[in-house]
C-alpha cells in the first residue's frame, strides 16, 4: 500500500506504484483487447512520415484538434467589456455553461452570462417566449445596465429573429422600452470566436449610434479629439489593457476603450464577489461616435466593426496584435499622427530597453525555427517579432485564418530574409501541425495549452502564448503589447530556450559540458 | 442533532426558510413561483427532500446546468478510450469539452487511444443548408485512413443535427457495413433535448444498448474464461484516477473487474459487460438505465455503492460482498482491515483541523449525497446541498441515507440563489464546479471543485480518501483566507493595537 497519511501521494505518484502498475497491465492484457504493441509502434512511426502527412493534408471533411472556438464565446467576451452588462445568449443553455467554464479556466475568474434555456418546444415553436421571460428574469435579478444578446447555432438554425424578439419582449414589458438590449446574430457554424467578438461589438456600437433599434434618434457625430481603442479577442486583455492605458496616459491621449473587460476578468479577492467591474460606460460607448479615430489592435476581430465606424466619418486604423519593436513603433506613430501628440521620451527609453534586451539575447534566438499557431492576428504579431529577432517562424497556422490572412502573412514573410523558408497554413488544425512538426521539425512551438499534446508527441518544446492557457497560471496578467509587452514575450521565449538547453544537458557524466551557469 | 454549535435545528430551519423567501423576492412573480418548488429545508423522516427536480431551467437565470451533448460526449462516451468520438456539428461544443474532465487513461494517444483529442465535423453554413450526412460519411473514411487502429466510432450530435434532419443512423449503418461490421454508434444527444445533461446520459446508455449490446451474438466466444467473481464497474469516470483506486479494492477482495465504465474503458469492456455476475454502480444518475437494462435482458443484478470516505467504503464493500460467497465476504473484511490503519492515521491527522467545519455542495450526478459521508468521517457537516440535474429518485436517496434534518436543499440552483445562500450561511467550504469556484473564492470562502477535484484526485477508495482529506484541509486552512481583508479595513485596527 503506497498511500500514507504522513506523505499523501497524488495521482502523479500513486499510480506509479507496483500495485497499480500490475493492476493496469492486467486490465489491459485481459480485458481491453489491446492492439498488438508492434502494430501500435508501426502506426506510430508511420504517422510521423511524409506519406502520412500527405494523407493528413488531403483531408477534406474531418477536423482534428482545431485551434478555434465558436462565435458566441467571442460575443460574451466582448459584451462583458461594457459597464454592468450581462451577456444573454439566446439558445440552449449548455452552450453558456461551456463559455463560462472556458473563460473561467483561462482567467481563473468568475464569468457571468445567462441563457434563454431553449429546449425541444422552443426548437419547434421558436424561442420567443424564452426571450420574453428570460429578459425579464435577467433584468430583475441581476439589475444590469445593459443586456447584450447573441445567439447559438440552435437559434440560428430555427431562424429566430432577435430584432423582432427584443421588440416584442419590450412590448410585453420584459424590460423598459428605452432599456439597452443590443444584439448580434452569432451562428456557431460561421467563422470563429473572433467573428463573434466582431459581430457583438458591432451590434453594441450600432445600437448606441444608430438609434437604439428604432427607440431613439440616430446620433449625429460632433467630432472631438478623442481616440477609440478596440483590443479584440485577447487572452492577455487584463495585462494588455492596463499597458495600453498607461501608454495613453504617458502620451496624454484622451481615449475611450470600446469593450474594456480588463477589470471584470481581474477582480480582487477581498471578501466581495463583483459580478460587474469596470467596463466601458454606456455613455462612453455612445459618445465614441464623436472620436477622431478608432484604433483596432486586431484587424480580424474587427472586420465588420471598423467599416461601420468608418461609415460614421471616423478614421479607422487596424493592427495585427502588434508584438515587438517595429509593431509597437507603428502603433505609437499612428497614435501620435492621429492625436498630434508627440511620443514621449519615456516611451523612447522603454523602446531602447527592449532593443537592449533583444541585443543581449538575440544570439540565443537567431536562426532558430519556430512553429506558431493561434488566432490570425496573434500569429501575425508573433511572427513579426520573431523575424525581428532573427528567428524563422517556419510554420504559421491558424484554423480560423482565411485566404486574405494567409496573403498578409506571406507578405510579412517576404519582407524579411528570415521568412524565406517559412510557410503559412490557413484553415488547418493541430493534427496538421503534428505532421508538419514531424516532417519539417522546428526548435520551438508557440501556442496555447493544447500544444502540450504536440510537445509530448513530437518533442518540440512549447512556449505558451495564446488562448486558452489553462495549465499555467497568471500569464494573462502580463501585457504582450507595447515595449514592455515585447519584453515579456522575449523573456517567455528565452526562459523556454534555456530550460530546454538545461534539460537536454543535465545528465551527469554524459553531458557535463554545455550545462552552463553563464548564458 | 445540531447543524451548528450555536443554532438549534428549529432555528436553522427558520433561518433557511427565511433565506428561501428572501431570494425568491428578487424574481418576477411567475419565476418566483416556479423557483419556489426547487428550494426547501429537509424534514427528517420525509421520503424525499421536498423539492421538484428534472424540470426545465428558467430562461434568463444563471443555471449551472449543461446539455444532453455534455451528458453523452462529455460524460458517458468521451472516456471510452479506443473509440473516436466525433463532435458532430459546429466546432464549439467539441472545443469546450476537449480534455476538460480529467478522465485518466493509459494508451498511445492518437494511435490506439483518443480521449484527449477533439474530432469535429466543424459544420459550416453550407452543411446546415445542404445537410451533413455526406460530410459525415467522408469523415468516417478519413478517420479509417488516418487512425486505422481505432476500435470504433461514435457520432455525438450537436444541436443543428436534429434540427436539419440529418440521418446519422443511416450513415452509421452504411459505414459499419462497409467496414465489415465496425462498431459505429450514432448518438442523438443534441443539446436542446431534455432539460439538462441528464437526458444525454440516458440517450448515451440507450445507444450502448442498441448499437453495442444488440450487435453481440449471444453465443460469441468470450475473450476470457468467465469466473463466478466477474463484476463490472459502472458509472465511474476515472476523474484523477478514481476508477483505479476503486478497482484495486474490488480486486483485493477477490473479485475480477472485467469492465470499467466509462473511465479508462474500451469497446471490448463494454461488450464484455453482459457476462458480469454483478454490475457495481457508482454514479446511479448517469448509468442506472443501462444497469436496469442488463438486469432485465441478461439477468445481471446491480448494486449501488459509495467509495467516498471509510464509513461508506466499508459499508459498500460489505454490500457488494453480500452478492457473493464467503470467500468474497472474507475478502471484503480483509480489505477493510488492511486499510483501517491508513484511515485511522488520515483521520487522526486531519479531523482535528476540520472538526465542526461546515460545507455547502452543489454538484451533479451522485456527489451531492455521496460525498457527505466522507465529510462526516472528517467531523464536518454538510449544511446545504443540491443537484444540477438530479431526479426525484436522487432526492429520495439523499433524504433517506444522507442529509440531516434542516439541511438547505436547492435543486438546479441559480447563480443568484447560490451566492445569497453562501453569503448568509457562511460555510467553511463550498464544493461545486469551475463556474462557481471563483465567485466564492472572491467572497473569501474556500472552495473545491467537486466535479473534477480541481487538478487533484483520486478521491474514491481508501487511497483517494487520503487525498480528499488532505485537499479539504488545504482548502479550508490555507493561510490565504486570512488575508482577504486589508488590515486597515478591519474595525479593530489590529496593527495599532499590536503597536501598543
Amino acid at each position: 500500500m503506497p498511500q500514507s497519511a504522513e506523505h499523501v501521494l497524488d495521482h502523479f505518484d500513486l499510480f506509479r506504484g507496483p500495485e497499480y502498475q500490475q493492476m493496469l497491465a492486467n486490465k489491459k492484457k485481459m480485458f481491453e483487447n489491446p492492439r498488438d504493441p508492434a502494430e501500435v509502434e508501426r502506426i506510430r512511426e508511420w504517422a510521423k512520415t511524409p506519406e502520412y502527412r500527405e494523407k493528413n493534408f488531403a483531408r477534406e471533411a474531418l477536423t482534428v484538434n482545431p485551434a478555434k472556438a465558436c462565435q458566441p464565446l467571442g460575443a460574451v467576451f466582448a459584451a462583458v467589456g461594457f459597464e454592468q452588462t450581462i451577456p444573454f445568449v439566446h439558445g440552449s443553455q449548455g452552450c453558456v455553461a461551456y463559455y463560462r467554464s472556458h473563460l473561467s479556466r483561462h482567467f481563473k475568474e468568475p464569468s457571468s452570462c445567462v441563457s434563454s434555456s431553449m429546449t425541444e418546444d422552443a426548437a419547434v415553436f421558436g424561442g420567443l417566449n424564452n426571450m420574453i421571460d428570460g429578459l425579464a428574469n435577467t433584468y430583475n435579478m441581476y439589475k444590469p445596465k445593459m443586456i447584450a444578446v447573441s445567439t447559438t447555432c440552435m437559434a440560428e438554425v430555427i431562424g429566430d429573429d432577435l430584432n423582432a424578439f427584443i421588440k416584442t419582449s419590450k412590448e410585453k414589458g420584459s424590460v423598459p422600452a428605452e432599456y439597452d438590449v443590443p444584439f448580434a446574430h452569432t451562428p456557431a457554424f460561421v467563422g470563429s470566436h473572433v467573428t463573434g467578438y466582431d459581430n457583438a461589438l458591432k451590434g453594441i456600437i450600432e445600437h448606441f449610434w444608430d438609434g437604439k433599434a428604432g427607440t431613439a434618434p440616430k446620433l449625429e457625430r460632433v467630432a472631438n479629439d478623442k481616440v477609440n481603442f478596440i483590443g479584440g479577442f485577447d487572452g492577455y486583455t487584463v495585462g494588455n489593457m492596463r499597458e495600453v492605458k498607461r501608454i495613453f496616459g504617458l502620451m496624454g491621449v484622451d481615449y475611450t476603450i470600446l469593450a474594456d473587460n480588463s477589470e471584470v476578468f481581474d477582480t480582487p479577492t477581498d471578501g466581495e464577489f463583483r459580478m460587474y467591474d469596470g467596463g466601458t460606460t454606456l455613455e462612453e460607448a455612445a459618445n465614441a461616435i464623436n472620436a477622431k479615430a478608432t484604433i483596432s489592435m486586431q484587424e480580424y476581430c474587427t472586420e465588420k466593426t471598423l467599416p461601420l465606424i468608418a461609415a460614421h466619418g471616423q478614421e479607422v486604423v487596424a493592427f495585427n496584435h502588434p508584438v515587438g519593436v517595429s509593431a509597437t513603433d507603428n502603433f505609437l506613430m499612428a497614435l501620435s499622427r492621429i492625436t498630434g501628440k508627440p511620443i514621449p521620451e519615456e516611451l523612447a527609453r522603454e523602446r531602447g530597453r527592449l532593443v537592449d534586451a533583444m541585443a543581449d539575447s538575440a544570439a540565443h534566438i537567431h536562426g532558430k525555427k519556430f512553429a506558431i499557431y493561434g488566432d490570425p492576428d496573434l500569429c501575425l504579431g508573433l511572427a513579426g517579432f520573431l523575424l525581428e529577432l532573427g528567428a524563422e517562424p517556419t510554420h504559421i497556422l491558424a484554423t480560423n485564418g482565411g485566404k486574405a490572412w494567409a496573403e498578409k502573412v506571406q507578405a510579412l514573410l517576404d519582407s524579411s530574409p528570415f521568412g524565406k523558408n517559412c510557410h503559412v497554413y490557413p484553415g488547418k488544425d493541430l493534427w496538421h501541425m503534428r505532421s508538419l512538426l514531424f516532417t519539417e521539425p522546428v526548435d520551438f512551438l508557440i501556442g496555447n495549452t493544447y500544444g502540450k499534446y504536440l510537445e509530448r508527441d513530437t518533442g518540440t518544446p512549447l512556449i505558451r502564448i495564446g488562448f486558452p492557457i489553462f495549465d499555467r497560471h497568471h500569464h494573462h496578467r502580463y501585457p504582450v503589447w507595447g515595449y514592455q509587452g515585447g519584453l515579456n514575450v522575449l523573456v517567455w521565449i528565452l526562459d523556454r530556450i534555456f530550460e530546454s538547453i538545461d534539460a537536454t544537458t543535465n545528465v551527469p557524466a554524459k553531458s557535463d559540458y554545455s550545462f552552463d551557469i553563464i548564458r | 442533532m445540531s447543524l451548528s454549535p450555536t443554532l438549534s435545528v428549529a432555528e436553522i430551519k427558520t433561518r433557511n426558510k427565511e433565506l428561501i423567501e428572501e431570494v425568491l423576492k428578487v424574481y418576477p412573480e411567475k419565476t418566483a413561483k416556479r423557483r419556489a418548488k426547487h428550494l426547501n429545508v429537509h424534514q427528517e423522516g420525509k421520503p424525499d427532500c421536498g423539492v421538484k427536480s428534472n424540470i426545465k431551467s428558467i430562461p434568463g437565470v444563471m443555471t449551472i446546468r449543461g446539455c444532453a451533448y455534455a451528458g453523452s460526449k462529455g460524460v458517458v462516451w468521451g472516456p471510452i478510450k479506443d473509440m473516436i468520438h466525433i463532435s458532430h456539428g459546429p466546432v464549439g461544443c467539441g472545443q469546450y469539452s476537449w480534455a476538460a474532465r480529467r478522465n485518466y487513461y493509459i494508451g498511445t494517444t492518437g494511435i490506439d487511444t483518443f480521449v484527449t483529442m477533439q474530432f469535429t465535423s466543424d459544420f459550416q453554413e453550407k452543411d446546415i443548408v445542404f445537410g451533413g450526412d455526406k460530410k459525415l460519411a467522408k469523415i468516417m473514411d478519413e478517420i479509417q485512413e488516418l487512425f486505422p487502429l481505432n476500435n470504433g466510432i461514435t457520432v455525438q450530435s450537436e444541436c443543428p443535427i436534429g434540427l436539419i434532419g440529418d440521418d446519422i443512423e443511416a450513415v452509421s449503418k452504411a459505414k459499419s457495413k462497409e467496414y465489415e461490421g465496425k462498431t459505429i454508434v450514432p448518438v442523438r444527444c443534441e443539446g436542446f433535448r431534455g432539460v439538462s445533461q441528464s437526458l444525454g446520459h440516458h440517450i448515451a446508455n440507450d445507444a450502448i444498448r442498441d448499437w453495442v449490446f444488440d450487435k453481440i451474438t449471444p453465443d460469441s466466444t468470450p475473450r476470457f474464461e468467465p469466473t463466478p467473481y466477474d463484476v463490472a464497474i459502472i458509472g465511474d469516470y476515472n476523474i484523477g484516477g478514481d476508477a483505479w483506486s476503486s478497482r484495486i479494492l474490488l480486486e483485493e477482495m477477490g473479485l475480477r473487474v472485467i469492465a470499467q465504465w466509462s473511465g479508462d474503458g474500451s469497446l471490448a469492456e463494454l461488450e464484455a459487460t453482459p457476462k458480469a455476475k454483478l454490475n457495481v454502480l457508482h454514479c446511479y444518475r448517469s448509468m442506472n438505465y443501462i444497469s436496469r437494462h442488463m438486469e432485465e435482458k441478461y439477468g445481471i443484478p446491480w448494486c449501488e455503492y459509495n467509495f467516498f470516505g471509510p464509513s461508506k467504503i466499508a459499508e459498500s464493500l460489505r454490500k457488494i460482498a453480500s452478492y457473493f460467497d464467503d470467500k468474497i465476504k472474507e475478502g471484503a473484511e480483509r480489505v477493510i482491515e488492511k486499510y483501517q490503519p491508513l484511515m485511522d492515521a488520515v483521520i487522526a491527522k486531519y479531523r482535528p483541523r476540520l472538526e465542526g467545519k461546515t460545507v455547502m455542495l452543489f454538484v451533479g450526478g451522485l456527489r451531492p449525497r455521496h460525498v457527505i459521508g466522507a465529510y462526516e468521517d472528517l467531523g464536518m457537516e454538510v449544511v446545504g446541498t443540491g443537484y444540477e440535474f438530479g431526479h426525484n429518485d436522487d432526492y429520495q436517496r439523499t433524504a433517506q441515507h444522507y442529509v440531516k434534518d434542516g439541511t438547505l436543499i436547492y435543486d438546479d440552483v441559480t447563480g443568484y440563489e447560490f451566492e445569497k445562500f453562501v453569503e448568509k450561511i457562511q460555510p467553511d467550504l463550498v464544493g461545486s464546479g469551475i463556474k462557481e469556484k471563483y465567485v466564492f473564492q472572491k467572497m473569501g470562502v474556500p472552495f473545491r471543485q467537486m466535479h473534477s477535484w480541481d487538478y487533484s484526485g483520486p478521491y474514491h477508495g481508501y487511497d483517494g480518501f487520503a487525498i480528499f482529506a488532505r485537499d479539504m484541509d488545504m482548502a479550508i486552512n490555507s493561510p490565504v483566507w486570512k488575508k482577504t481583508k486589508a488590515p486597515w479595513k478591519t474595525e479593530a485596527q489590529p496593527l495599532l493595537q499590536a503597536a501598543e
